[in-house]
């Protein structure tokens, strides 16, 4: 297939259809619409259904009736929107149903603002919701990657019965580049002979829940969950290293954000300074071995996002006290320059010396 | 007592039920048990059970099953029946459930017209977490967090979730029912199965709301507690047919 242009919202919904989604539940919030009302319009083409939800909290709930009857099912919101779902998310964590959930993160904390965050980054990674689960978290930082990794996305979910996070920003999804909609590299995915569909004379009841009254019981379920974030967590980390050979430096960057920083980075070699760039793309499982890999190479580290700290949390982790890590963020739907971002290395250099 | 309270289903699971002596939900499961068999339908059914005193509707019910998040049924039995158009869906639902923390996926399931059918199993009172006060509890009636009786200048009144959806455009076929007498359980049923064959027809979204005993919970014995719901709950909520779509009459 030839590259299109096309808008990061809309190259979702494409990518959704193409990986064969055929359910859309949705809430309209900005700055996402452009999502929900792509589907509208394509989706009844391709023998897909779009429904638009009374709320997210109805939304996600459709979301879980649905990947419980074995469709490939999607919703997206923002950061407001998100909040609401999080009682679903931990449903469909807790009774292992695959979906894919997109958040095109704006500021907060409240009703915050419209502009691109990545303030949402505990709430996803950490939890959000309740109880003791894990989603895969993945963070695109172009056009093509966000399609890529939607739509493998859905074969993450398929494979580990369990809800997979895309997330963005309003840059991202405004975004105009060049696509090609492209399949992921095949997995073994399992029959979904967990579905309810109805006995139809298979002999036994399909039940989809996630109660356990007894807590030895309800353990056993966690443990099981467990031994599947294990497999994740050995499986599906995914990050990008640049200019790391030599660096004085090394940048945390995710999503928009590591381009920015990247614009910084030739600015700072124009100066003389090398600096590199560990990009995580799986947000969870966080690839923690590479920081402490790259950890002997920098004389420090910064974490660069459009929060007020917190990937640097687990940047922290990673580098394991190796090396000093810094910060430095903006929030609220203000986006790092990279004039900043250079003057921030250069006063951290400056110090370090 | 009727005979057909006890006869044996296929619509049921061979296990005991869970629920308090005198507790009328384990009539109202062989009813939706005893309808979805009698239609031929239990191999293409699947049930939404809610949280409440029928949490485990999905270890009864002989079809597949879902648990949904307190009060998000009717969103869960759209993505079902969305998925699955041809199926039976159905959801089960106490007042805690129906009537307050998920009024809004009810209304808006009802005015989509979801072809399911929603059994709504009203009990004046939240069952399982011991008794507290509903948004059908009665005026002066006693729960745990209405301990001097409710009282109508600080809780409202009680909601009348059957004449409300009547309002609306998407439901087929709405009627109040109870099960304390065989009379009025042969009623029940035939109205459990008009709604489901209202359903089945793709007439729209159907619900039978069903006037219910706590007996544990309101304090009374099986029998006064039956005798309760008479004197005051069928008052101020009567029976009857709210909806009935021109296909469905
Ligand atoms: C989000 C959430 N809030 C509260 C509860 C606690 N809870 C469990 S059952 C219930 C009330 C159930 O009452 P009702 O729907 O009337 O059903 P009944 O038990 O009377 O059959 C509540 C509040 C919960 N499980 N989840
Ligand atoms: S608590 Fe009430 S509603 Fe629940 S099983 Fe006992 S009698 Fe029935």
């Amino acid at each position: 297939m030839a590259k299109v242009l096309m808008k990061g919202n809309e190259a979702i919904g494409a990518a959704a259809i193409k990986a064969g989604c055929k359910f859309f539940f949705g809430y309209p919030i900005t700055p996402q619409s452009e999502l929900p009302e792509y589907m509208a319009r394509e989706m009844p083409k391709a023998g897909a259904t779009f429904l638009q939800a009374e709320s997210e909290v109805a939304a996600i709930n459709m979301v879980y009736g649905a990947a419980g009857a074995g469709a490939r099912v999607m919703t997206s919101s923002s950061s407001p929107g998100i909040s609401l779902k999080q009682e679903g998310i931990s449903y469909i964590a807790g009774a292992e149903l695959p979906c894919v959930i997109v958040n095109i993160i704006r500021g907060g904390p409240g009703l915050g603002g419209i502009q691109p965050a990545q303030s949402d980054y505990f709430q996803a990674t950490k939890g959000g919701g309740h109880g003791d689960y894990k989603m895969v978290v993945l963070a695109p930082a172009s056009v093509q990657e966000l399609t890529d990794l939607l739509m493998e996305g859905f074969d993450i979910a398929d494979q580990y019965r369990n809800p997979v996070m895309i997330i963005g920003d309003g840059m991202l999804g405004q975004m105009m580049e060049p696509v090609e909609l492209r399949e992921p590299k095949k997995r073994n995915l399992p029959p979904k002979d967990w579905a309810t569909t109805g006995t139809g004379g298979r002999g036994h009841t399909n039940v989809i829940n996630s109660l356990f009254i007894d807590p030895a019981e309800c353990e056993k379920h966690n443990l099981k969950l467990k031994a599947k974030f294990d497999e994740m967590e050995k499986n599906e980390k995914k990050y990008e290293i640049y200019n790391c050979d030599n660096p004085d430096i090394i940048v945390a960057a995710y999503g928009t954000t590591s381009r920015i920083v990247k614009t910084a980075i030739d600015k700072c070699k124009d100066e003389g300074i090398n600096v590199g760039l560990i990009r995580p793309i799986s947000l969870w499982p966080f690839p923690y071995e590479v920081f402490e890999e790259y950890a002997d190479r920098a004389k420090a580290f910064l974490s660069v996002e459009m929060s007020l700290g917190q990937m640097v949390e687990d940047v922290k982790l990673g580098v394991n006290g190796k090396k000093p890590v810094y910060f430095y963020g903006r929030t609220g739907g203000m986006v790092p320059v990279p004039d900043d971002i250079v003057a921030e290395i250069k006063k951290i250099l400056g110090g370090a010396k | 007592m009727a005979e057909m309270v006890f006869q044996r289903t296929k619509g049921l699971q061979d296990r005991p039920f869970h629920y308090c002596p005198g507790c009328t939900h384990g009539i109202i499961h062989r009813l939706v048990a005893e309808v979805l068999e009698e239609l031929g339908v239990l191999d293409k059914a699947i049930g939404v059970a809610p949280v409440g005193c029928s949490v485990f509707a999905y270890d009864y019910f002989n079809c597949d099953m879902q648990e949904a998040a307190h009060g998000r049924a009717p969103a869960v039995a759209t993505g079902i029946k969305r998925v699955h158009p041809d199926k039976v869906v159905f959801t089960y639902q106490g007042d805690g459930d129906l009537a307050s923390i998920g009024t809004a996926e009810i209304v808006h399931a009802a005015m989509r017209g979801e072809k399911i059918t929603t059994i709504f199993v009203n009990n004046a009172i939240y069952g399982m977490t011991g008794g507290q006060m509903a948004p059908t509890t009665l005026v002066g009636q006693k729960a745990t967090t209405s301990p001097f009786g409710r009282d109508k200048n600080h809780a409202g009144s009680p909601i009348r979730m059957s004449e409300m959806l009547a309002t609306l455009e998407g439901p087929a076929y709405i009627e109040r029912v109870t099960v304390t007498t065989p009379a009025h359980i042969r009623k029940a049923k035939k109205a459990i199965r008009k709604a489901f064959e209202a359903q089945i027809e793709g007439k729209g979204f159907t619900m039978i709301e069903v006037l219910s005993t706590c007996p544990t919970n309101w304090g009374m014995s099986p029998v006064e507690a039956l005798r309760w719901l008479e004197e005051n709950m069928i008052p101020y909520y009567p029976l009857g047919v709210y909806k009935a779509s021109e296909e469905v009459k």
